[in-house]
């Protein structure tokens, strides 16, 4: 046991503690292990272990023109969404790192507000916007919302990598004859690099992730795929969306796991 | 003409200025002028303003007002990249995502120096700092005392017109600290530059300073030289700040100088009437022998408390007879060992007439 | 040269004001270049969530005929369905809240005590799920609990029981599905507050003769109960606010609010239903963020939420 912990307590007597976290962890990682199990199942029935194996679901998924399109979308507004909110996330985090302007506080909360706004309500809300000047079904309407809602963990993650980053180096980047500008990007930015992908990685997840604001103002050509999963699971459970949500976890694996790595070159 | 003693180095003329947090005023109304070449040491506790001030020079601090002129020119609203100032922080602020040369290049790459002038002209930086051969080292892979150097060969590579330094050795431990407070030192000497240093260590802007400008609360209570701001400390609280002392309160009446009834000599001029604190360094203060009579010695008689023998030196804790105590420190020479007396005994200590500086007693 | 000898040309100008407007005019640069860099980022939240949701405020003032009245709220406390959504609401807030706690603080504790390669290999059990999306997790719950799912087929197979137990399309399932999203978001702050505790504190309650069960219900417990707060705080909250669990999982019989907002505008297009319970959604959410903050002078949003 490392020395932080070393309270005269055995792991033995604690035996009961680790067998109960043990089991919520269990309860939090098996429905997603379930899922990738099931989607190699050749039945339509849901049986757990599969008896017979195949590869069929992921055929019916990238099969389907519907699917394959929905998800073009997705991943074109996920794509476009890192990129809008990423520069502008971390623009306004190092302004309210500077921390001189009078309303810090008050431009802080305004762009965590999609933290706590109940999204449901950013979703009527949206719609009701983009009904009037025509973004409802647009791509671009799904980028500015998604934008929106991305903004603050770009914002939050990005604030805390110059928390921990010596502004003493700007300053004497500065002093040495850099402007504002020029210390940002050759000084500070090389050193927020991980904290900067980290935001754009959340930022592309958020959106690509995001069901309820989709379910309102995405539609027709432009409807994303957790909108077609959601209208999907509505009406019936398709083994195919096993497929889909395999997919989507290896998706967050992958992305989680780049955002470790990044961190650990460093 | 590279890293050459500068002809270059300005004077720095501070005027009027104030800064304020808020309705907190950090600095009031402070004004000091520093020569062409000049290394001059802002000492202070913390809290004192010093580092405002230099920020304020360096740029990054906005002042409420104020005039700020390097060599005649206005630079107090200038941005601190067009200023010209190199600048050694506290911890460094080198670049970790940059080798040495890269570092040290990095002021040149901003005033797009040519790609074989860079190269001479950091390697003439690295020399200087001794540190040849190091430019491709990555920083994390330096000891404190090389990053040292590095954050002083950037600073000066571009010849600027200034070197501001915000307590650049306190990182380091006591035997490299004083190792490089005089490397620190000759390197002024050899090239000339307007240095004003910052720190809270007294002995440390002795060492290294040409004058001392001593702060406190937002003012600069005194600028001398060291010999005189240590001799003749004009505050109690730069007297009390720089060195030991012990304060004994006198009287200035009649043309005279009194504690007590005693009237005591002094070789300054005698102040104005009033209340006073007499200041005297613990080495100033001498044992008197028995049957001892010097003409310009001032005599105190007192009560030992207690003798702390140091090895090379003992120090005395005396009680004067108005109750006050007093500090006396000397050296282990064979003739004072004799006497050294014990608790409780009665003493006479003597002080020179030309060691009495007399401060006014806030 | 002595201090406040004035070298150079000041003469004529009165001291202490010296460049103030020049100084002044330079702060107010600086500022503006700061503000704009985070304009940009203000303006799409001003324009997407703060413009719609006042214009849904005032519409929620009117009645359908246009005229200016309290209808839309008054509606709340005169029709049963929507009494019966907001007690389903608050129903399901408190036991899924109640639930994460129970699970999530063992875990948390767990997780704080572990060595540090231990507690990061286990954390990635918390963090994975906090990062899949919902709609797989929700989905997943249905496989898992529903009338043929594999909960369900197992117990018949093996003869525990004759009919299927009602797991899904119910109370259960909407509570279990979103026990599983919520307890991340409990158990991230309560972990992160834990890891702040001091050790010696622990160390020094045992060698003071507190027994290890005493040690925790009289040290650790109370020091850990402001990252609870928070947590508890912030799972509530989204809570009442949620969405597609219940929507995917209640089977139509467990409506929550955020689903009488859907149903009011798309189904019904009745706008003023719908934002006057957008109106007080809000207002009851930054209520209890704020009494949160006033009790414990925290911030809830610490923990990024995703839903």
């Amino acid at each position: 046991m490392s020395t932080q912990n070393s309270l005269p307590i055995s792991h033995w007597q604690r035996l009961w503690l680790y067998l109960l976290g043990g089991l919520v962890m269990l309860f939090l990682i098996a429905p997603s292990v379930i899922i990738v199990i099931m989607s190699f199942s050749g039945s339509t029935l849901l049986q757990f272990p599969p008896e017979q194996w195949s590869l069929r679901w992921y055929e019916s998924y990238f099969g389907s023109v519907e699917w394959r399109d929905a998800t073009i979308v997705s991943v074109k507004v996920a794509v476009m969404t890192a990129i809008a909110a990423t520069p502008l996330g971390t623009a306004a985090a190092y302004a309210i790192n500077a921390g001189t302007l009078r309303l810090t506080g008050a431009i802080n909360a305004l762009l965590t507000a999609s933290l706590i706004i109940p999204v449901i309500l950013i979703g009527i809300g949206t719609f009701f916007l983009y009904a009037r000047i025509g973004l409802n079904n647009t791509l671009t309407g799904l980028v500015i919302a998604h934008t929106v809602q991305a903004l603050p963990l770009v914002v939050l993650t990005v604030l805390s990598g110059l928390r921990s980053y010596d502004m003493n180096q700007e300053m004497v980047a500065r002093s040495l004859g850099a402007g504002r500008f020029a210390a940002f990007f050759q000084v500070t930015m090389p050193q927020l690099r991980f904290s900067i992908v980290s935001g754009a990685l959340f930022a592309f997840i958020t959106s690509f992730d995001e069901v309820v604001v989709s379910l309102f103002i995405s539609g027709g050509e432009t409807t994303t795929l957790t909108r077609r999963m959601f209208n999907a699971l509505r009406d019936q459970i398709d083994p195919t969306i096993a497929a889909i949500s395999t997919c989507l976890i290896v998706l967050s694996i992958a992305l989680l796991s780049a955002a470790q790595l990044f961190g650990r070159e460093r | 003409m590279l890293l050459s003693l500068a002809p270059s180095a300005l004077p720095i003329g501070i005027h009027g200025i104030e800064k304020r947090f808020g309705a907190v005023s950090i600095l009031s109304d402070l004004s000091l002028d520093v020569a062409a070449g000049e290394f001059l040491t802002l000492l202070g506790p913390s809290g004192s303003g010093k580092t405002t001030l230099l920020m304020i020079l360096a740029g990054f601090v906005r002042a409420n007002a104020g005039s700020i002129k390097v060599g005649g020119e206005e630079i107090i609203t200038m941005p601190p990249h067009q200023r010209n100032i190199g600048m050694v922080f506290q911890n460094y602020a080198l670049f970790p995502h940059m080798n040495v040369f890269h570092n040290v290049a990095f002021p040149l790459k901003q005033r797009r120096v040519s790609a074989a002038d860079t190269r001479e002209r950091v390697e003439k930086a690295l020399d200087l700092v001794r540190l040849q051969g190091l430019g491709e080292r990555r920083v994390d892979q330096l000891s404190g005392g090389q990053r040292q150097r590095v954050a002083l060969a950037r600073a000066i590579v571009f010849e600027p017109r200034i070197v501001l330094m915000d307590e650049p050795l306190s990182a380091l431990d006591k035997g490299l600290r004083e190792h490089m407070q005089i490397e620190l030192r000759n390197l002024h000497r050899r090239l000339g530059m307007t240095t004003v240093y910052v720190t809270h260590d007294q002995r440390e802007a002795i060492t290294m300073s040409d004058r001392i400008a001593v702060m406190n609360a937002g003012r600069i209570e005194q600028i001398d030289q060291p010999e005189a701001l240590y001799a003749r400390p004009k505050t109690k609280f730069v007297a009390g700040f720089i060195g030991e002392s012990n304060f004994i309160p006198v009287e200035c009446r009649n043309g005279s100088v009194w504690h007590e009834d005693r009237k005591l000599r002094m070789s300054d001029p005698i102040p104005a009437v009033g209340r006073h604190l007499m200041v005297v360094r613990p080495e100033k203060l001498r044992l008197v022998a028995d049957g001892e009579q010097a003409g310009v010695l001032n005599m105190l008689p007192a009560t030992v408390g207690d003798v702390i023998y140091q090895g090379d030196s003992f120090i005395c804790y005396a009680t004067l007879r108005d109750g006050r105590q007093v500090t006396l420190r000397d050296y282990c020479r064979s003739d004072v060992l004799a006497r050294l007396p014990a608790p409780g005994e009665p003493i006479t200590l003597g002080i020179d007439a030309q060691d009495v500086v007399l401060v006014a007693d806030q | 040269m002595s201090v406040g000898s004035a070298s150079f040309d000041h003469a004529g100008k009165p001291d202490g004001v010296l460049n103030a407007d020049a100084l002044r005019a330079d702060a107010r640069r600086q500022a503006l270049g700061l503000l704009a860099l985070v304009s940009p980022g203000l303006f799409l939240v001003f324009a997407v969530i703060i413009v719609p949701i006042g214009w849904l405020f005032w519409l929620s003032l009117f009645d359908e005929t246009g005229q200016l009245s309290f209808a839309n709220y008054a509606r709340f406390f005169e029709q049963a369905s929507y009494i019966k959504t907001f007690v389903t609401t608050f129903k399901v807030a408190f036991v899924v809240t109640g639930a994460s706690v129970l699970f999530g603080y063992p875990l948390a504790y767990m997780l704080s005590q572990l060595p540090r390669r231990a507690a990061s290999i286990c954390l990635i059990f918390v963090i994975l799920p906090f990062w899949t999306s919902v709609l797989v997790r929700t989905y997943a719950w249905l496989v898992i609990l529903q009338r043929k799912g594999l909960i369900n087929n197992w117990l018949i197979d093996l003869g525990v029981i004759g009919q299927p137990l009602p797991l899904a399309n119910n109370f259960t399932g909407v509570v279990i599905g979103m026990t599983h999203i919520m307890l991340p978001f409990l158990v991230l702050p309560l972990y992160a507050s834990m890891k702040t505790i001091d050790v010696d504190c622990l160390r020094a309650g045992m060698n003071l003769g507190a027994s290890p069960a005493a040690t925790f219900r009289q040290i650790f417990f109370p020091l850990s109960l402001p990252g609870l707060a928070s947590g508890v705080v912030i799972v509530f909250v989204l809570c009442l606010g949620f969405f597609v669990t219940p929507a995917l999982m209640g089977g139509g019989k467990v409506i929550m609010w955020a689903m009488r907002m859907e149903q009011a505008t798309s189904l019904y297009s009745n706008w003023g239903a719908g934002a006057a319970l957008g109106v007080v959604l809000l207002a009851v959410t930054l209520a209890l963020l704020g009494l949160f903050q006033r009790l414990l002078g925290a911030r809830a949003t610490g923990v990024w939420s995703r839903r």
